[in-house]
């Protein structure tokens, strides 16, 4: 069964694009036939988050258009086996597609795909819209931080109100040394307040930015933090039952408190 | 039993200020609740104590807040009200 998922957040800079395509990536390295959709048109990103940036030729609004099929704007990345992107277009404004339209898009490339996932853009507006308008199931992204986590409710109340009932929360950008000294809320702090299921964390890790630079997604790089807290989310995804990545661990304070401490 | 994350953690850490903010912020967007109506209610309760007591306009204090649901562990949104009584009015 083909999975539509839209990567959301409401609030912009906490990692949409960037978790959009380190799940794709990891989707494809488990040999899933994966497309990602770019829908924040006028600000396309996700095709040098991938580094395909030399590679469009038609976009989003082509492809709802008529102008080509899905087909023709879907880009092969010849990296990752499996792996496709339908860029946004640039040059466009956010009207150029409507609800109708994405939801026969989805329909279209369930045919041909296991995951199609779509990049959201920041905002509760028409972009917001189209994005989850084909959506069978959302991924909220925040970090530990007030308004992004201000900006996930109003995002969690909106999905519920378009009837998009299975949606998961992403934690990205914890900083365990913060979370250790009271300076940053932890994950338990983060569910009990947005009330919602946990699919999974990331650490904050400065590899994401190198490997931007180069538009290699993080999620292949075995040593990276963020890529294992990526792996592990595509994984569940897939249905693999794996625990949740261990962050306190690494530290011997960690470690005795997590001796001492008595699970609740 | 000990709790040592008590021992180490420091009380009154910054995370514990976001989550309060957050709380409370979040009771009000998801109540939405816009001032001008909040003020609204302020205003009927007001006319409604005004017939049984003389009460100041300057200390009224009405709030959305958060208490405990029935089932004795979700938050629900509540509303508070603290006004300072000058006088009651007898029949």
């Amino acid at each position: 069964m083909s999975q539509v998922i839209v990567v959301t957040s409401g609030k912009g800079g906490v990692g949409k694009t960037t978790t959009t395509a380190n799940l794709g990536v990891g989707l494809s390295k488990l040999g899933k036939k994966v497309v990602l959709i770019d829908t924040d048109i006028g600000l396309r990103n996700l095709d040098v988050v991938l580094g395909l940036e030399n590679r469009i030729v038609y976009d989003l609004v082509d492809v709802v258009t008529g102008v080509c099929t899905p087909k023709q704007a879907a880009i092969k990345d010849k990296r990752f086996d499996g792996l496709f992107l339908i860029p946004a277009a640039q040059t466009k404004d956010k009207d150029s597609v409507t609800i109708e339209q994405m939801q026969d898009l989805c329909e279209k490339l369930k045919e041909d795909y296991d995951f199609i996932i779509i990049d959201c853009p920041a905002g509760i507006e028409q972009g917001f819209k189209n994005a989850i308008a084909g959506a069978d199931k959302a991924l909220i992204v925040t970090t530990p931080e007030v308004s992004a986590v201000r900006d996930a409710d109003r995002i969690i109340g909106l999905l519920e109100a378009n009837e998009i009932e299975e949606h998961y929360l992403i934690i990205n950008r914890i900083r365990p040394d913060m979370v250790r000294r009271g300076d940053m809320m932890n994950v338990d702090d983060i569910i009990d307040i947005l009330n919602i299921d946990l699919i999974g964390i990331v650490p904050d890790d400065q590899d994401i930015i190198i490997s931007t630079n180069k538009g290699e997604p993080a999620v292949v790089n075995p040593k990276s933090l963020a890529g294992q807290g990526y792996r592990n989310i595509t994984e569940r995804l897939n249905g693999n039952n794996v625990p949740l990545m261990d962050l306190e661990g690494n530290t011997f304070l960690g470690k005795l408190k997590k001796l001492f401490t008595k699970k609740q | 039993m000990l709790d040592l994350s008590r021992i180490f953690g420091r009380k009154n850490n910054s995370k514990d200020a976001a989550k309060d903010r957050l709380k409370l912020v979040l009771v009000h967007d998801r109540a939405n609740v816009s001032p001008e109506f909040l003020q609204k209610i302020k205003d009927e309760i007001m006319q409604v104590l005004a017939k049984y007591m003389d009460v100041s306009d300057g200390g009224l204090d009405i709030n959305l807040t958060t208490a405990t649901g029935e089932d004795g562990k979700s938050r629900v949104p509540a509303i508070t009200a603290n006004i300072p009584i000058k006088s009651i009015k007898q029949k």
